[in-house]
């Protein structure tokens, strides 16, 4: 456990130096969902009815440019390898990185949801359903885009690759999530939603560190 | 029993694996053909004409048959992949490489003869029904497998990250498809139901039968061939395979 929060913190203390990386991809959000009403015009019953959609969308693409930092620099200059060689399983080392970056990329979009929200014209309800659906789902993109991650390290053309392995796994998490606010502006509440993405993220949490695991062997090797 | 596994491994490695690949290929090709005239005859002559959707109908004797393959050749795909990964056989690897053009051939067609019957059915070239968007999401896996191994130089680390990938998506697909079946009643965007089909004719069934084991015999001659493309390709610093060639 406590190789675990050393790598979470060694991490963050990474970012914290070098705000810049983390910043963009926080900015890279609020412009994308800006440009939507410019794009589609301003009339507030149209935006209520796609914000859901527009705002994690941009969360998807947002979580997924942070995803190939997540192990090239380590990779470059070989503290991956020293990780790997390390007595502490590198899979609990690889669900530190992973929290870490849920930490950078996902938890700001979490907490910027509400303001944007506001320029979508979502009520107060609908803003914390939107929050907490972000709150589930985002760990779920960090989990599974490690996984892409892992296995496009180092490979030709990664970022372009990584966005294509895997934007339809994040499908399931676009659904349910977007679909939450949208049940709850409808009337119909967002628990069922709520729940299925919470199992999502219980399943991702046991399995998608493992795999993670298993493919930076394969890139290590 | 010990004498049969030891038989089963031996065509794990390239070498023996290549002449028998070779040797089977024309038989699948045969059979390809038998049921495909068999499926095509029983399909454009033999099946009644559809009292509802007239003789547009016809293009499932196609249609059903490549969307099922599309998903069977993922699976088997996965099971390549996953064999490979756990007992390191080199030859599984290969055949997970083999199958996912075809598998991505299969789901384009799937979706491309939907397009063509839904049209005069539905009045839509496509519309966002489960089905449909399930068939265009494996579509996307396939092209995602085919894009990372074609990215990785070293074919072992390819055949490994590619298995890797096969696997979560394995365990995603249910999980995609429900969700989408799902997205789609609570959107309720198309009114129609593909489940409501009226039973079909005995002779239709055969058809879609035939054509549908037509399909299986053309994916594993193919599969066969490209494997054995990549065998060559492959192992070409080895002494057999200078032999093979030359």
């Amino acid at each position: 456990m406590n190789s675990f929060l050393a790598t979470v913190r060694r991490d963050l203390l990474l970012a914290m130096r070098r705000k810049s990386e983390v910043l963009t991809a926080v900015f890279f959000f609020v412009i994308v969902t800006s440009l939507f009403p410019l794009g589609i015009g301003p009339e507030p019953a149209l935006l209520r009815k796609i914000a859901p959609g527009i705002l994690w969308v941009a969360a998807l693409l947002a979580t997924l440019l942070g995803l190939p930092r997540l192990f090239a620099a380590d990779h470059v200059d070989g503290t991956l390898e020293q990780m790997a060689l390390s007595p502490s399983p590198l899979g609990l080392l690889v669900a530190g990185k992973i929290l870490a970056h849920w930490l950078l990329c996902g938890l700001p979009l979490v907490l910027l949801a509400p303001v944007l929200g506001v320029q979508f014209d979502l009520d107060a309800s609908a803003l914390g359903i939107l929050m907490l659906a972000l709150l589930l789902g985002t760990p779920l993109l960090s989990l599974i885009g490690a996984i892409g991650a892992a296995l496009t390290l180092g490979v030709r053309g990664g970022g372009v690759l990584l966005a294509l392995l895997v934007l339809p796994l994040y499908i399931p998490a676009l659904i349910f999530g977007a679909g939450a606010v949208e049940a709850h502006i409808a009337g119909l509440g967002a628990g069922g939603h709520l729940s299925l993405l919470a199992a999502m993220l219980a399943l991702a949490v046991f399995f998608a560190p493992w795999a993670t695991t298993a493919a930076l062997r394969v890139a290590l090797e | 029993m010990r004498q049969s596994i030891i038989q089963w491994f031996k065509f794990g490695s390239p070498q023996s694996f290549y002449p028998l690949a070779g040797r089977m290929i024309p038989w699948f090709w045969a059979a390809a053909i038998a049921f495909g005239i068999a499926g095509l005859w029983i399909s454009f002559f033999v099946a009644p004409t559809d009292a509802q959707q007239g003789e547009g109908y016809r293009i499932i004797f196609v249609h059903v048959p490549a969307s099922w393959m599309s998903m069977f050749l993922y699976l088997i795909m996965a099971f390549w992949a996953g064999l490979g990964l756990a007992l390191n056989t080199r030859v599984s690897g290969m055949m997970a490489q083999a199958i996912a053009p075809t598998g991505a051939l299969m789901a384009l067609l799937s979706l491309w003869t939907g397009a063509l019957w839904g049209k005069p059915m539905w009045g839509a070239w496509w519309v966002w029904d489960a089905r449909l968007t399930s068939e265009l999401i494996l579509f996307f896996l396939y092209l995602g497998f085919m894009a990372l191994q074609a990215a990785i130089d070293d074919p072992r680390r390819a055949d490994k990250a590619g298995a890797i990938l096969a696997l979560v998506g394995v365990v995603n697909i249910p999980i995609i498809y429900f969700s989408v079946k799902w997205w789609n009643t609570l959107h309720q965007g198309s009114t129609i139901n593909m489940n409501k089909a009226p039973s079909m004719a005995h002779t239709m069934l055969w058809g879609m039968l035939l054509m549908a084991l037509c399909f299986w015999m053309y994916s594993i001659a193919v599969a066969l061939t490209r494997v054995r493309a990549i065998i060559l390709e492959r192992e070409r610093h080895t002494e057999w395979v200078k032999h093979a060639v030359a």
